[in-house]
């Protein structure tokens, strides 16, 4: 004990004379975890989604064997990331969905968030049935034949509606306003978090019971459950500018990969490399399904397809 | 982590406890009878009228963007939080690499051999075993970034602690502004604790820190004035007498004869710093939280229960080597201690410079046990074969099904569908009745502050989750508290059972009870009831075993059976104790229910998860402050008068 308060103590009044009647930027300051031992240290959020933690798993690996870093992971919401970010608490977010509102506010204004370009992957968010349903009833997938189905999709936390099943609030969404602008007998049941969701829609395709779902891809589950996408009114440019007026699909949003301001610069080969890091889809859910259904640890996942993919990764490096 | 406080039995007159009740509720239904045709001409609607409520959201979202703006310029940000933060940073950096620099070997020696020091070699082997079973299950250093926090977390936390205490302790006037909000402090949940140091800080350690400083310290400032207060006259006389000054007096006699409350304060301080660090892993906090939370993402059980089991591990050894300081301060002071410390240090430094020139720094990857799969695969068979169509009983599933379709439905509409001024009216009644009308006029305050913030709806949907979860609570834990009160040997079983359950973070419950009763209400529920159940069982069998023998035996002399006996003697008896396992069942149940937001537990848990996650910081702090008077309402509506009674104790 005595020595751990002492090591304190030290580090304590050391830093009251260096910074004592100094200022201190507290929108500057890294991990206390980072760097220790004289390692290279980079900080990488994860968010709660495995696609994310597929892209971090890869992108350590590499660092930590062909590069030499020390990686730190912190699992971060994607909002929040950005603050983060901003403050240099981690060095990269590698997969955005996009918030306009805070590249606007970090990357235009106050410049502490580098664009680090695209992931290569292109996501969508969409409604989706379980393909063993759709098949049984083709007319499912267009929109305008849910009130339809709604007591079929009824359960006890939807009441007398049918449920539609959201995922984590972290999640970009704006199904409430679509059931209600679209006038659907549905009623928007948040899972809470995605490990809930996809507990839940294992279940519920065990039994081969019909569900609706708010789910995305890329997605590793589509391989265990296969899904059919209910067609919403088409996404036009600005459509869903107003969040209570949506009425019309999600659009496919190009992921992007954004990096701290002094670390884009000072970063060295890490900032490098993970600027060149760019991978397919197909890539991302074969770790992903590693990761999620294998149950393979991110660093043995990332391990094996690194050693199977060697031209693809060779190019991030130089 | 529950604090226990039993009180001395105090036995009123059944008969003029029934006529004051009696009194208190013809006063209220007088004031009732004319304030309600008033209030419902005005605003007459079944839920809170809109007129009263007033928005908050827009000044929080701007007061949030402003803080966003300013942090890197504005003075109070670079001179003050900045320092604060940078303190904070630099200290975890100082522990952590110590940690390091010593080396695995060298932690567990210093762990054993302090445990040794000041607990006896058995709790230094368990000490021992349970640093090596952190680095086995591959979390060493994650277990080190969790501890380097606490150190510091927990150091502030008594720094603070002890000066509140000490104020509170000496002042009468600033104990009678600290005490009631101490005493709230500790009823809160934790969760609700996370969005406003991160409305200031920014996700990240300091923030992790600060808000478990925040939760960690009103226990130890609680219990240092306490004790100071406790401290016996005739010694403080005899002191005075011997014509010390005030400086003198607190140092040699009031401090040393208050150090078992201090010890017990610290002991409190750490439990509730380990688990407000794991809960802080949705700020930014790394180390275990992060990994059980990370593993939750990708529903991972087994890797959860691997950052879980060290958690667990550290919150034990802690709590019983701090427990066994405070029991050996009251015994005879070893004549060679010094020495003994001399040895340990030694003993450390030997292993630390072992591990050193051995390169044996980093726990070996090799000695990793896996643990996440098999646990993995024994998930998956309970999912499996319990989850529904179990011939007779039915699945786990349809059981959640019954649950929410037959309980908690009716309950939320049920509530809902009140008139607000009548839901008022009951928490007055029932408040008043159990305690006093000070408690009274709070909680009724409380109730109405959650009508004002404009979140009525939402926050009675998590009051009938609460109601229902901690009536589970209660009749399972009453049951299970008075059998293990009559048995010695299944009070015995139960310990250890109810230690483990009571320190697990709350983030491993969420993922099994969504596998067994899907998402929803009902898995939030069945969270919070075992969460809350250790707590519940330990209370009742404490007050149960704390009933004065003699009148159990001039009852059983006078021929009274041993049913006769629990129920006329015992309970009766027991009623303070029992009322106490009420409010704490209440307590840790809204703690719980809370967090189930992460399982579709929706309400005012989803508004604050979904503040966090969408940096949306004015939703998630409205519902952060419902949460607050909803847990103050609560606590108030259970809060018997003996509590306040005791005053300076």
């Amino acid at each position: 004990m005595r020595v751990r308060k002492t090591a304190v103590i030290a580090a304590a009044s050391s830093l009251a004379l260096l910074t004592g009647c100094g200022a201190a930027d507290m929108t500057k300051q890294a991990s206390p975890f980072a760097n220790a031992q004289g390692a290279k240290t980079v900080t990488l959020s994860v968010q709660s989604w495995v696609g994310a933690q597929s892209n971090v798993a890869v992108a350590q690996y590499l660092l930590e064997h062909e590069m030499g870093y020390r990686v730190d992971t912190v699992q971060v919401d994607e909002v929040p990331a950005w603050d983060a970010l901003s403050q240099g608490r981690v060095d990269a977010l590698l997969e955005d969905w996009g918030h306009p509102e805070q590249e606007q506010r970090y990357v235009k204004d106050k410049k502490t968030i580098a664009p680090g370009g695209e992931l290569g992957v292109t996501g969508h968010i969409g409604w989706f049935v379980p393909t063993y349903f759709a098949k049984k009833h083709p007319d499912v997938t267009n929109w305008k034949n849910l009130n339809k189905y709604a007591d079929q999709f009824r359960t006890p936390e939807s009441g007398n509606k049918g449920q539609l099943m959201d995922g984590s609030p972290s999640y970009v969404t704006n199904d409430k306003a679509l059931v209600k602008n679209l006038k659907l007998d549905y009623q928007v049941v948040f899972a809470g978090s995605e490990a809930a969701q996809i507990t839940q829609m294992k279940q519920f395709a065990k039994e081969k019971k019909p569900f609706l779902t708010y789910w995305y891809s890329p997605q590793w589950l589509f391989k265990k459950v296969p899904m059919t996408e209910v067609k919403l009114p088409a996404y036009k440019e600005g459509c869903d500018a107003d969040p209570e007026k949506v009425a019309c699909a999600y659009p496919h949003t190009p992921l992007q990969k954004y990096l701290n301001s002094d670390f884009a610069k000072n970063g060295g080969k890490a900032a490098a490399f993970l600027k060149k890091f760019k991978w397919t889809t197909e890539d991302q859910n074969e770790v992903s399904l590693m990761i999620a259904d294998k149950k393979m640890t991110p660093e043995d996942a990332a391990k094996k397809w690194v050693d199977s993919h060697k031209s693809t990764w060779k190019k991030w490096l130089s | 982590m529950a604090t226990i406080t039993a009180n001395p039995p105090r036995v009123g007159l059944p008969g003029l406890l029934k006529h004051r009740a009696v009194h208190k509720l013809l006063l209220l239904a007088l004031a009732a009878a004319v304030l309600v045709p008033l209030a419902n001409a005005r605003w007459a609607s079944g839920t809170w009228p809109s007129a009263l409520t007033v928005d908050f959201s827009e000044p929080l979202a701007k007061a949030s963007d402003w803080i966003i703006d300013n942090r890197d310029s504005h003075p109070l940000f670079l001179y003050f939080f900045g320092h604060v933060s940078n303190v904070v940073v630099i200290g975890v950096r100082a522990v952590y690499l110590t940690f390091l620099a010593v080396g695995w070997a060298g932690v567990t020696a210093l762990g054993a051999l302090v445990a040794w020091r000041v607990a006896g070699v058995k709790l230094a082997l368990g000490t021992g075993a349970a640093f090596l079973a952190c680095g086995l299950l591959g979390m060493w250093v994650p277990t080190m970034q969790t501890l380097a926090l606490m150190v510091v977390a927990v150091l502030a936390s008594v720094v603070v602690g002890v000066v509140l205490g000490l104020a509170a302790g000496l002042s009468d006037r600033m104990d009678r502004v600290l005490r009631p909000v101490l005493d709230t402090m500790q009823v809160l949940p934790a969760f609700a604790y996370l969005l406003p140091v991160v409305l200031i800080f920014g996700i990240g350690v300091p923030a992790a820190v600060l808000a478990t400083v925040v939760y960690a310290a009103p226990p130890m400032a609680r219990l240092t004035s306490l004790g100071l207060r406790g401290a016996d006259k005739e010694v403080l006389e005899a002191v005075e007498s011997l014509g010390s000054t005030a400086r003198q007096r607190l140092l040699t006699a009031r401090i040393p004869l208050a150090r078992k409350e201090l010890l017990l304060g610290l002991n409190q301080t750490i439990m509730m710093a380990l688990s407000m660090a794991v809960i802080a892993a949705v700020i930014g906090a790394g180390g275990l939280g992060d990994r059980v939370y990370q593993a939750l993402a990708s529903v991972d059980v087994g890797a959860a229960l691997a950052a879980g089991i060290p958690i667990v591990l550290l919150a034990v050894v802690l709590d019983r080597v701090t427990g066994a300081a405070g029991e050996k301060l009251g015994a005879e002071p070893e004549p060679h201690s010094g020495r003994g410390w001399l040895f340990a240090l030694a003993g450390v430094v030997v292993v630390a410079v072992a591990g050193r020139l051995a390169g044996r720094l980093d726990w070996p990857d090799s000695w990793v046990v896996a643990i996440a799969e098999p646990v993995n695969r024994a998930v998956d068979w309970m999912t499996a074969h319990l989850y529904s169509g179990v011939p007779v009983v039915g699945g786990t599933a349809d059981w959640a099904g019954h649950f929410t379709t037959w309980v908690l439905d009716p309950m939320r509409d049920g509530l809902q569908a009140l008139p607000w001024w009548s839901v008022l009216l009951i928490v007055a009644a029932l408040a008043w009745v159990i305690g006093t009308w000070r408690t009274a006029l709070t909680a009724v305050l409380a109730m109405a502050a959650i009508g004002v913030l404009g979140v009525w709806k939402p926050s009675l949907d998590t009051l009938s989750q609460v109601l229902a979860a901690v009536a589970v609570t209660l009749v399972v834990g009453f049951a299970v508290g008075i059998a293990a009160a009559r048995s010695d040997r299944l009070e015995r079983a139960l310990r250890p059972v109810l230690d483990v359950f009571q320190t697990m973070p709350q983030f491993v419950y969420l993922i099994p009870v969504v596998a067994l009763f899907g998402v929803g209400r009902a898995p939030a529920v069945a969270a919070a009831i075992v969460y809350a159940l250790p707590a519940v069982v330990r209370i009742t069998t404490q007050g149960l075993r704390q009933v004065d023998p003699a009148a159990l035996e001039s009852s059983s002399s006078l021929g009274a059976t041993s049913w006769q006996q629990l129920k006329q003697v015992q309970l009766p008896l027991a009623r303070p104790a029992l009322l106490l396992a009420v409010n704490q069942g209440l307590v840790l149940v809204l703690a719980v229910v809370v967090i189930g937001g992460l399982v579709g537990g929706g309400a005012l848990g989803y508004d604050v998860v979904f503040g966090l996650a969408q940096g949306d910081l004015a939703t998630g702090l409205v519902a952060g402050g419902a949460i607050v008077c909803l847990g103050l309402m609560l606590d108030r509506v259970t809060q018997p008068t003996e509590r306040r009674a005791k005053k300076g104790a």
